[in-house]
């Protein structure tokens, strides 16, 4: 092997827990690069960010009963996250409070809960490893959960597409022909926490919310309709992932940030690159105009 | 509180051609809701089936929300809306309440209006292909099936959805100001689309500010400022007194009046 390709395939190669945390982000990458661009689409970006802290106080309820287990954090992660959208649904339609503002104070109590909760008996370590896990000991179990996770996503977001895409659009419509537009939105909802629970042990709670949203946003600068997005972003998402795989290796930095950092990337290239608005493009197209 | 209760008249549409029967649409008593404040109070009534109704009034007046509750969006109502149930309605929403930027192609905006029929997950036939294409032309956008929605002016994406509005097929039209910040030429237009669809025994129902415009071209009118101020045939209900006493009951509103009816 040449220096390149040893330095390229070589530790995938030589090492199981690579090939393991290789075969992880890739799965992570199919579900939940489609779940963000839906959520970029219908602008609600940060309710990603708000539900990834909300899966906090119900792991970390999994941890105290049941150690590092990870079918009870998974499962105490999922309840608290659906609870806290459903919460903040609730107080959004019965009173005059925007959406916003409902989510906000209801991920910032179940986060407060949270780390109270594993302060009672984990460690800093404990903490860190929640809210950031760690790719590298990915073990069966986590593998066949999102595995399964990315399967059932990509196969929801497929039988939805029609209400989803219609609530996001012109939600009045939808809900005057008696279209599932709650459901949808429900539907929605649950996969997005489903995706994030599953990414709980590779990457942890927040740096799977970085996996979803920028390989999304990095998207949308250069396709236009939501398919060629979806599948733009699992590419970018997955390519993210494997980089910043060998970069964690080679440059001996911690896995998760490395996977986020390397989509920040792609994502910072869209911005200035992207044939669709990108500014540097804008910029260039600038000097001359379209004669009509 | 009104003690009668209005009689709903079963008419007979003067036209029939793609509409059989067009039912008159009845409200009893009707107060619907908006995020949990009363919007519109004990309203009772009935829209003309066949004819072109214009919903006016002063801003806030409840225009919107009436028009909601007869499009099945706001469901937050007490006393009753009769209606036909095999009646189909087509709602079409404010221009504010939908997200053009939102990646759709004019195709696709037009097949929405298919949705009673095709459901989530119905095929888009041949016969639905052509009926959308002869939609778009009825509009005036004959070629433009392929282009996005966001890069139409705000009278073109006003067009496509009136388009939308024609796939659906319905009986009862609910528009909710169709013609804001849109350019004559499209106003023009889509008002003889209405002409079309009064011809066709449709029962169109407009929320509308231009006084005029609805003199012109509306036989109806709804005052509406929270409460019903008249309803009737245009030149009745367009009179400086009723107009006047409108804007009275618009300006007079209180937050802090008292409750008509316990909470429940």
């Amino acid at each position: 092997m040449t220096g390149l390709t040893a330095a390229l395939f070589g530790p995938f190669i030589e090492f199981p827990f690579m090939r393991r945390a290789l075969v992880a982000t890739l799965a992570l990458s199919l579900g939940c690069a489609p779940i963000g661009c839906v959520l970029v689409l219908r602008r609600m970006s940060l309710v990603g960010d708000a539900m990834a802290h909300a899966v906090l106080p119900g792991a970390a309820a999994g941890f105290l009963l049941a150690g590092l287990s990870l079918p009870a954090m998974s499962l105490g992660g999922f309840v608290a996250a659906l609870a806290v959208a459903l919460a903040a649904g609730f107080v959004t339609r019965a009173t005059p409070q925007r959406e916003d503002a409902s989510f906000a104070a209801f991920y910032l109590v179940a986060l407060a809960l949270g780390v109270l909760l594993v302060s009672l008996r984990g460690s800093q370590v404990d903490l860190m490893h929640m809210l950031f896990g760690s790719v590298l000991a990915v073990d069966d179990a986590a593998l066949l959960q999102i595995a399964a996770v990315a399967s059932l996503t990509l196969w929801t977001l497929a039988l939805m597409y029609r209400p989803l895409v219609l609530e996001s659009f012109d939600p009045g419509f939808l809900r005057s022909v008696g279209g599932p537009g709650a459901r949808a939105h429900m539907l929605l909802l649950v996969l997005l926490v489903a995706n994030l629970v599953s990414a709980f042990q590779a990457l942890g709670t927040l740096m799977a919310v970085g996996l979803m949203m920028l390989p999304a946003a990095a998207a949308r600068f250069w396709v236009a309709s939501l398919p060629a997005m979806a599948a733009l972003s699992v590419a970018v998402g997955a390519a993210s992932g494997a980089a910043g795989l060998l970069l964690s290796y080679h440059a001996e930095l911690p896995s998760g940030p490395c996977i986020v950092l390397v989509c920040g990337g792609a994502y910072m290239a869209s911005v200035l690159f992207g044939t669709r608005d990108g500014i540097v493009t804008r910029r260039l197209l600038a000097a001359s105009h379209l004669t009509r | 509180m009104p003690a009668f209760v209005i009689v709903i008249p079963v008419t007979t549409p003067l036209v029939s051609t793609a509409v059989a029967v067009a039912p008159a649409i009845g409200l009893r008593d009707l107060t619907v809701s908006y995020r949990g404040h009363p919007a519109v109070h004990h309203l009772s009534g009935h829209f003309v089936a066949g004819a072109l109704t214009a919903v006016v009034g002063p801003n806030g007046a409840g225009k919107s929300t009436l028009l909601g509750a007869l499009g099945g969006t706001v469901r937050d109502f007490e006393g009753r809306i009769d209606r036909d149930a095999a009646l189909r309605v087509a709602y079409l929403p404010q221009a504010s309440a939908l997200d053009r930027s939102f990646p759709v192609r004019v195709h696709e905006v037009v097949a929405m209006g298919l949705w009673t029929r095709i459901g989530s997950f119905g095929a888009l036939q041949a016969a639905h292909q052509t009926a959308i294409e002869e939609a778009l032309a009825a509009v005036g956008l004959g070629g433009f099936e392929r282009r996005w929605l966001g890069e139409l002016s705000a009278g073109q994406a006003q067009r496509v959805l009136f388009a939308r509005v024609l796939m659906q097929d319905a009986g009862l039209i609910l528009l909710d100001e169709p013609f804001n910040a849109i350019d004559a030429r499209t106003t023009a237009d889509l008002l003889a689309l209405l002409q079309r669809w009064k011809r066709e025994a449709r029962t169109v129902v407009a929320v509308l500010h231009d006084l005029e415009q609805v003199r012109e071209h509306f036989e109806q009118v709804f005052l509406l400022a929270r409460e019903k101020v008249a309803w009737g045939p245009t030149a009745e209900v367009l009179k400086a007194e009723h107009l006047f006493k409108a804007r009275q009951m618009a300006e007079a509103w209180n937050d802090a009046a008292p409750r008509c009816r316990l909470p429940s």
